[in-house]
């Protein structure tokens, strides 16, 4: 079958897909998007993770016919587009760079993803920094398996102190 | 997994109608219990109707007091609902005490009622389960069985089913509406879910091809005031060891009424008539509560491995009628 949907703005079209696949899959084997990971295929891990509609979702268990005319924003999408030499990491991206809270890095697309999601819907509804709990509780559906979580809280942390800054008139922290 | 073919249903007349034609069709709802059992081979359909876009997904106040839930509603937008919240606290609780918030983002109000056993040995293709092959025999017993029932269960399966959701549905007297082949009906949320017996394969009393399109409640005014409590192993994403959904109508220091459904100990959400029936009338002592949640568990039946649920039982029970008759003489 085809299916036709928006990823990162723009229009895709994969063909002769099967029922069987999933939105991860036509996503990372069909449109040359490999940033979303498989690691479960079961929804446990989170590692998949993508915007669908607005709204995070693991792609792993989404049906590639589901996607139809549908708006997917993966990983790739965060970053700000522009030539690739002028490409900037975005404000979660960078956090994660700089708290060290990337290791092996598989679970870490899912995990901006859901961080991303997180300070959209707190910061950027004009609400505070997420405290620790509110933190931990919306990154429950994604496993990491190297860092022990710490250092992932501190660039969620960063990344929220830094949107709120700038977010409250001081330009970029 | 084998191949099969998928359509977009137009609308809910069409696909039962092409679901109840073929016994190996089944209707595709938010797909993060179905897609899954695709993988592991638990299930083998030759076509998937997907009903998300027919079907309603909002909440709408009925004539009579009540609320419809549209069965193609998301589980986090059923969750904050400002009216489901504002007059059904305990369904929002119990809802977002479920799975992690991108399941809930995919998961609707219909499938998370049609979801399957967690039970390891459905899962596992390559173990006797009596609910995914009948008659290969039940390989929980003497295994694994930290999850499983210590209420209503029977020699051919001890399984418990997962939702959070129907268990304060259960307690809600929520009512189910099933579009089948003959036309629109109604069942009870808590006859929705059967006890294993000697057919665990048959989870609901749906038939093949009904259509669960919308969940009604009652009005229920004392529910305002009611309560999610779940025990489980870590604090967030994980199935409940016991769960308890509760609502007191407290007036001059009486119970009028309870309503409370136990998750987590049966192969259906537990409606705890027996600690109901204790309770109505009665002023809200810890004996009082202390005598509920005795009279509800004393055909508690746990087998190697879940000895412990009978007491957390108890104890989740009481903790949450605690909290709400606290709540309602401090308010």
């Amino acid at each position: 079958m085809r299916v036709s949907f928006e990823v990162n703005g723009h229009e895709v079209t994969a063909d002769n897909v099967w029922p069987g696949e999933s939105l991860l899959y036509v996503l990372r084997e069909r449109l040359g998007l490999p940033g979303s990971k498989n690691a479960c295929e079961q929804g446990e891990c989170g590692s998949c993770t993508v915007y669908l509609d607005g709204v995070t979702v693991c792609s792993c268990l989404v049906a590639a016919g589901q996607a139809q005319g549908r708006a997917v924003r993966t990983v790739e999408g965060l970053a700000e587009s522009g030539d690739l030499a002028e490409r900037r990491l975005s404000p979660v991206q960078e956090a994660f760079v700089e708290a060290g809270a990337v290791q092996c890095g598989f679970c870490t697309p899912g995990l901006l993803v859901q961080t991303d999601d997180l300070i959209e819907r707190t910061v950027g509804q004009g609400g505070g920094v997420p405290d620790e709990a509110e933190i931990r509780e919306h990154l429950a559906g994604n496993l990491c398996r190297c860092t022990g979580y710490e250092k992932i809280i501190d660039a969620v942390r960063l990344a929220a102190e830094r949107t709120a800054a700038q977010r409250d008139g001081g330009g970029p922290a | 997994m084998n191949p099969f073919d998928y359509r977009r249903a137009e609308d809910a007349a069409g696909a039962v109608a092409t679901v109840a034609a073929d016994p190996r069709a089944m209707f595709l709802g938010g797909g993060t219990n179905l897609v899954d059992h695709l993988k592991l081979g638990i299930v083998d359909p030759d076509l998937l109707v997907d009903v998300t876009r027919l079907l309603p997904d909002g909440v709408e106040p009925l004539p009579d007091g009540g609320v419809r839930i549209g069965a193609g509603m998301r589980n986090s937008d059923l969750a904050a609902d400002p009216l489901i919240r504002r007059r059904y606290p305990v369904l929002s609780q119990a809802l977002l005490s479920g799975a992690s918030g991108q399941l809930r983002n995919a998961a609707t109000t219909g499938g998370n009622l049609l979801q399957r056993t967690r039970c390891v040995y459905f899962q596992d293709v390559t173990m006797a389960c009596n609910k995914r092959r009948p008659g290969s025999g039940c390989s929980a017993f003497g295994g694994y069985t930290r999850y499983h029932a210590i209420l209503g269960a029977s020699e051919h399966c001890i399984a418990t089913h997962p939702s959070d959701m129907a268990v304060a549905l259960s307690a809600l007297d929520a009512t189910v509406v099933v579009q089948g082949t003959d036309g629109e009906r109604r069942v009870a949320m808590t006859e929705l879910h059967r006890l294993p017996g000697d057919a665990p394969e048959r989870d609901t009393v749906l038939r093949h091809g009904d259509l669960i399109t919308a969940v009604e409640l009652p009005d229920l005014p004392f529910a305002a005031r009611s309560r999610y409590r779940k025990v489980r192993d870590r604090a967030s994403y994980a199935f409940a060891l016991v769960s308890v959904a509760a609502a007191v109508d407290l007036s001059d220091g009486v119970i009028r009424e309870a309503r409370i459904a136990l998750g987590g100990v049966a192969h259906k959400p537990w409606r705890a008539t027996r600690a109901e029936a204790e309770l109505r009338g009665a002023r809200p002592t810890e004996e009082t509560l202390r005598a509920a949640a005795e009279a509800e568990l004393a055909e508690a039946r746990p087998v190697e491995g879940n000895e412990f649920k009978p007491t957390l039982a108890r104890n989740t029970l009481v903790a949450t009628l605690r909290d709400l008759v606290e709540e309602e003489r401090t308010r």
